[in-house]
Formats: structure tokens, C-alpha cells, sequence
């Protein structure tokens, strides 16, 4: 009941926040969610889990489910329970309230030149009647000097639900983090994830965002490129239909010299969907020679689907490369015919022209096993169509 | 066969076929020649099914069924192909998907089953080695950096595939160098039999050279104004379309 109430004076960010222009909370607002409440027995959701082998931290309701999780090795200090001082994300109000209410979550961290392989971080959400539940989770994802690790998360459920996970990754010099993120939440439920990612000299962080589920879902991510060389690749796509919200949304600091930034988004949307991209890079005076790109296409598949793209560039260095574009397009009557022609069905060669509009977006996804997730998380939205 | 009765068609109410009547008996091959803005591109994407075409009269039947009736696929699949004066590049789409997604459809239609990768990779290189085409032409994206003749080379593969009954060449020899266009034609004669028939569309004779066509039509102002055998093409190389009288209907003359 405390939490409840705590709920309901929380304040979530209007759309007078200029950050929350385009996203309208309100019906997140009205939800009126009760914190999720733990599952006892988790065996069942087994089946909900992404297909991929290997070390698996799973998180039900907001809590550890050992008896679905696979442990990582050792040398991966995998804990729960972790709490972070919310001081730094005081303007960023989502983040206020997973500090507010988070009290689990993983803490990874992987020691100096360690090649971690691949760990999958799974949140299930079940609201087991009619009540919406919500759900906050906090990580805290710590890659040593020159260590590596691909990080798989995959967010799914049942019901209607919210989930808001913070993240925080922070790669000292030379790490590398490969972050693949399938969004697969059902129709009715919210997601809002909020990433900060830290780099120090020479680290590499490479993200793919796959948006697929929720009714309303946002993705914000603050990058900030700490250490000379550093280099951050946001790439993602989402995938909308009916009236479904999602908005990708990101900030880039450049910080110190010689840093490059990279960001492809691609927005497919039908029906009545409505897509939000949002990019901010900002360049430090200090942050002489950044190289930043940032490129949004949207494809509208519906002469009701929408975008608003919002890309920003703020430099105070004077020796920078820095370029940002948006296209919004139909797919093009030309291929249509042409693969019509050939025998294919209209609806297959529809499906073919949209992931071939994504196929840049992917082919940067290095990890086989979650490249084959993502082509079925994709090749699986054409039956909800 | 295929047989075309009385068809007219037009673009944006402009009409650009004015009653067109041709019938190609099975295992024939027939030449269509004729001046810029007669209606021959026009003809062959009617006959595929291209949406910006209204027709307003006449009819289509290969082998008896409507074509006119149904989708470009399901066109496709009653066995018409159309190699197109244009291919069109599709970024994004490895040619050896694109080739296979097409057969297995087509194949998925007719009621035959469906290859695996492995049995269409062994189909797909055999006909790549009859069009004197690199294996790496798979694994490139459809079109996409192509030049002008391997685009055409590419239609000819995706036709020796398909093995469709009826085949529309729209131009295929455009752009082509001599080396080239014996390939291609190689390719097309390659798939003369008794069940396949063909409409190659032209601007010269020098194509018919290669593929010597049973008849020739001659198409003006979105008629056919005369049909005869392969000397007519020869005919109308020597004297221009404008010696057969064609300027008159206010063509213009190439």
C-alpha cells in the first residue's frame, strides 16, 4: 500500500519535460501498477526464455530466479541486491523512481583482460491477474582493462505490466562490451529502460536495441566518451504496430579527444504506430578530433504510421567531425513488382524489402547466436501483422 | 500459347495500347521491334501485372488461363516471366535469397516441394556456369553495383531457374556489348524447347541475330502493324521503321 502511494505521487515526466515531448506518460499514469509481487514457482515461464545457450542470469517479477538461471563463471561475480546512489540521475526522472524502488538487480563485473564470452540477462514480468504490476530492476554491468564480454538481455511477459530497468555499464581502458537488446514485452505492458554507459580510453561499446513489444516503450541511453579513442556504437531498430509507442532516445557525450560515436536507428512502423528518435551529441571543448555519426530512417508501411525525429548536434570543440541525418520513406512500388514478378507473394516480399531495410542495422551484430535470436525475433513479427 | 486479343490499355488516362492482337503458339519465339514510345515497354508490363496500368479492354490468356485476372505472382507462378529492361536493385537482398525465395514460391505454388539450400546452391551454380557467371554473384546484393551487363545476365539467371513457360525480354539486349549479348542470347536459346515460348522485345535487329525469332511484329502507336518472319527484322534494319511508312501515324522514328 506504502508503494503504492508512493506510486501514485511519484511524478512522472510530462511532456513539458522537453525530453518527454513526444512520449506522453499519461497512460502509463493511469495504469496505477501495484510493485510486481514474487513468483513462487518459476519453472513454468521456462518456455518464455530467449533460445541461446550458456550462462543466463534470469530475473522474474523483479527478483533472481536461480531455477531458471544458468550460472556465469566464477571469475564473474554475479550478485544481486545491488542499490546505487541515485544522486547522479536527479534529472532524469524514471531513473529517480527505479532508485527509488529497485532492490535487486545483477552486479557483472568482469576482471582485467578477461574474455567473459556471452552472458544472457533475462526479465520476465508476469501480472497473474488483472492488476498491473511494475517492476524495477538495477544493474551495474563493470568491465576491467581489456576485458570483453557480449551481454544478450531479453525482456518478455505476461499481462499487463511496467517494467523500467536502469542499467549501468562502465568500461575502463580498452574493454569491450558487444550489448544486444531484444524488447519483446507484450502489447499491453510499458517499458522503460534507461542505459548509462561510461568509457574510458580505448574502450568499445557496440549496442543493438531491438524494440518489438510493449504498448508504450522508451530506450534512453547516456553515453559518455570519458577516455581518449573511445568508441560507442548505438545501432537499433524497432518494430511497430497498431498503436504502439516507442521512442529511442539518446545522448552522446564526447569528453575527451579522439573518441568516435556511431548510431543507425531504423523505425518500421504500421498501422497506427508512432515512432520517436531523439540523438543528442555532445562535443566538450577538450574533445578535439570526435568523429560522430547518427543516421534515423524510417520506413512507414501505413499511411497512419508516424515518426518525429528529433536529432541534435552541440559542439564546443573546433576540430570535429559530426554528422547526423533522417529519411522517412514508403517501401518503394518498384522492388515491390520486382519480387512480385519473380513469383514471391505480396506479404513475403513485403517482409523481405523490410528486413533488407534493417540488414545494415543487424549486420553489425557479431555474436551468431544472437544475430540467429534477432532474425527470429524479427522473422516472428510479420505473424502478429 | 499466349494469346492477346483486342487488348487496350492506357496511363493516367493517356491511352498507350490501342488494341493489340498476337498470339505466340507454344515453343515459338517472337519478336517484338519497334520505335521509341510505341507501347512495347508498356505491353510487357501489362502482361506482368505492374500497378500504374489501366486496361480497358481486351484479354490475356497463357495457356487458356486469364492472366489479366491475376497477381504479378500468381502470374509468375502460371508460368510468365518478365526480364526486365531495368532490373531493379534491391539493397539488402542477397541475390541467392532473393533466387531462392522466387523458385521455392513459385515451386510452393505449382504444388512441387521446396528446395533446400544445398539442392538449389547445386542448381543455382550449375545455371550460373552456363551464363559464364562468377559463384560470388550469389552472395552479392541484388543488382546492386552491378554493371548494365551483368544486370542482364542476372535476369537470364533468375529466368534459367524459373524455368518459366512464357518469357517476356524486355530489351534485354540494351546496354549489352556484343560479348555479352551471345551470352545472353546463349542463355535464352538454352531454354528452347517445345514447351517454352517467348516475346523478345527490341529496338534492333541485332539481337534477332542471335535469337532468331519463328515471327517478327512490327508495334506502332500500340498496334501491331505488321507481323512477318525474321526477314522483316532484317527489313526494317535496312530501310528504319520510317521506310515501312510508320512515320505517317506520327511515331517517332528511330
Amino acid at each position: 500500500m506504502e508503494r503504492r502511494a508512493a506510486f501514485a505521487q511519484s511524478g512522472l515526466p510530462s511532456r513539458k519535460l522537453e525530453s518527454w515531448r513526444y512520449t506522453d506518460l499519461r497512460p502509463l499514469a493511469a495504469l496505477d501498477p501495484i510493485a510486481a509481487p514474487a513468483i513462487v514457482d518459476t519453472t513454468a515461464l521456462a518456455a518464455d526464455l530467449p533460445a541461446l545457450s550458456g550462462p543466463r542470469l534470469v530475473f522474474v517479477n523483479g527478483r533472481r530466479a536461480p531455477a531458471l538461471s544458468v550460472a556465469p563463471p566464477s571469475d564473474i561475480i554475479a550478485a544481486g541486491g545491488f542499490v546505487a546512489d541515485p544522486a547522479r540521475f536527479a534529472a532524469l526522472p524514471l531513473a529517480v523512481l527505479n532508485a527509488q524502488f529497485a532492490q535487486e538487480g545483477a552486479e557483472i563485473v568482469v576482471p582485467d583482460r578477461f574474455d567473459a564470452g556471452r552472458l544472457t540477462l533475462v526479465h520476465l514480468t508476469q501480472a497473474e491477474d488483472t492488476t498491473p504490476v511494475f517492476t524495477h530492476l538495477r544493474h551495474r554491468i563493470a568491465l576491467g582493462a581489456g576485458a570483453t564480454l557480449t551481454l544478450v538481455e531479453y525482456a518478455a511477459g505476461h499481462g499487463v505490466y511496467w517494467h523500467n530497468p536502469v542499467i549501468e555499464i562502465t568500461l575502463a581502458p580498452g574493454a569491450r562490451l558487444r550489448h544486444i537488446r531484444i524488447q519483446a514485452e507484450t502489447q499491453e505492458s510499458f517499458h522503460t529502460a534507461t542505459l548509462f554507459v561510461d568509457l574510458l580510453a580505448g574502450a568499445r561499446y557496440e549496442a543493438f536495441t531491438l524494440g518489438l513489444g510493449a504498448r508504450l516503450a522508451r530506450s534512453e541511453t547516456h553515453a559518455r566518451l570519458g577516455g581518449t579513442g573511445a568508441h560507442a556504437a548505438l545501432s537499433g531498430a524497432q518494430l511497430l504496430r497498431g498503436n504502439q509507442h516507442g521512442d529511442i532516445t539518446s545522448v552522446v557525450a564526447h569528453d575527451a579527444p579522439g573518441c568516435t560515436s556511431r548510431q543507425t536507428v531504423k523505425n518500421v512502423l504500421a498501422g497506427r504506430a508512432r515512432g520517436v528518435f531523439q540523438g543528442r551529441i555532445e562535443v566538450a571543448r577538450a574533445a578535439q578530433k570526435t568523429d560522430g555519426y547518427q543516421m534515423s530512417q524510417a520506413l512507414l508501411l501505413s499511411p497512419e504510421a508516424e515518426i518525429d525525429c528529433k536529432p541534435e548536434l552541440e559542439i564546443f570543440a573546433d576540430d570535429v567531425k559530426c554528422s547526423h541525418g533522417a529519411t522517412i520513406g514508403a517501401l518503394d512500388p518498384e522492388q515491390l513488382f520486382y519480387l512480385r514478378a519473380r513469383g514471391i507473394p505480396e506479404a513475403a516480399a513485403r517482409a523481405m524489402l523490410v528486413r533488407a531495410f534493417l540488414d545494415e542495422a543487424i549486420e553489425g551484430v557479431a555474436d551468431g547466436a544472437a544475430r540467429a535470436l534477432l532474425e527470429s525475433a524479427i522473422g516472428g513479427w510479420w505473424e502478429g501483422a | 500459347m499466349l494469346e492477346i486479343r483486342g487488348l487496350t490499355a492506357e496511363i493516367d488516362g493517356k491511352p498507350i495500347l490501342n488494341g493489340i492482337d498476337l498470339v505466340v503458339p507454344t515453343g515459338e519465339v517472337h519478336a517484338i521491334m519497334g520505335p521509341n514510345g510505341s507501347g512495347k515497354s508498356t505491353l510487357s508490363y501489362v502482361l506482368a501485372g505492374r500497378d500504374g496500368y489501366q486496361v480497358t479492354g481486351g484479354e490475356v490468356r497463357l495457356d487458356g488461363v486469364d492472366l489479366l485476372a491475376l497477381a504479378p505472382e500468381e502470374r509468375a507462378s502460371a508460368g510468365l516471366f518478365l526480364a526486365f529492361q531495368y532490373p531493379v536493385e534491391l539493397p539488402g537482398v542477397g541475390n541467392a535469397n532473393f533466387l531462392r525465395t522466387a523458385l521455392n514460391a513459385t515451386r510452393r505454388a505449382r504444388g512441387e516441394s521446396e528446395l533446400d539450400a544445398v539442392q538449389f546452391l547445386k542448381l543455382a551454380r550449375a545455371a550460373l556456369r552456363d551464363l559464364a557467371m562468377a559463384d560470388d554473384m550469389l552472395k552479392r546484393n541484388v543488382n546492386v553495383g552491378f554493371s548494365g551487363g551483368e544486370k542482364k545476365r542476372n535476369e537470364v539467371l533468375q529466368m534459367a531457374i524459373l524455368k518459366p513457360k512464357f518469357a517476356i525480354l524486355d530489351e534485354t539486349d540494351s546496354g549489352l556489348d556484343i560479348d555479352a549479348l551471345k551470352i545472353v542470347a546463349n542463355g535464352v536459346n538454352a531454354l528452347r524447347r517445345p514447351e517454352f515460348s517467348a516475346l523478345v522485345i527490341t529496338h534492333y535487329q541485332r539481337l534477332l541475330d542471335y535469337i532468331v525469332p519463328d515471327r517478327v511484329h512490327v508495334l506502332a502507336g500500340g498496334r501491331i502493324l505488321r507481323s512477318g518472319g525474321p526477314e522483316l527484322a532484317r527489313a526494317l534494319e535496312e530501310s528504319g521503321y520510317a521506310g515501312l511508312g510508320l512515320e505517317a501515324l506520327g511515331e517517332s522514328v528511330s
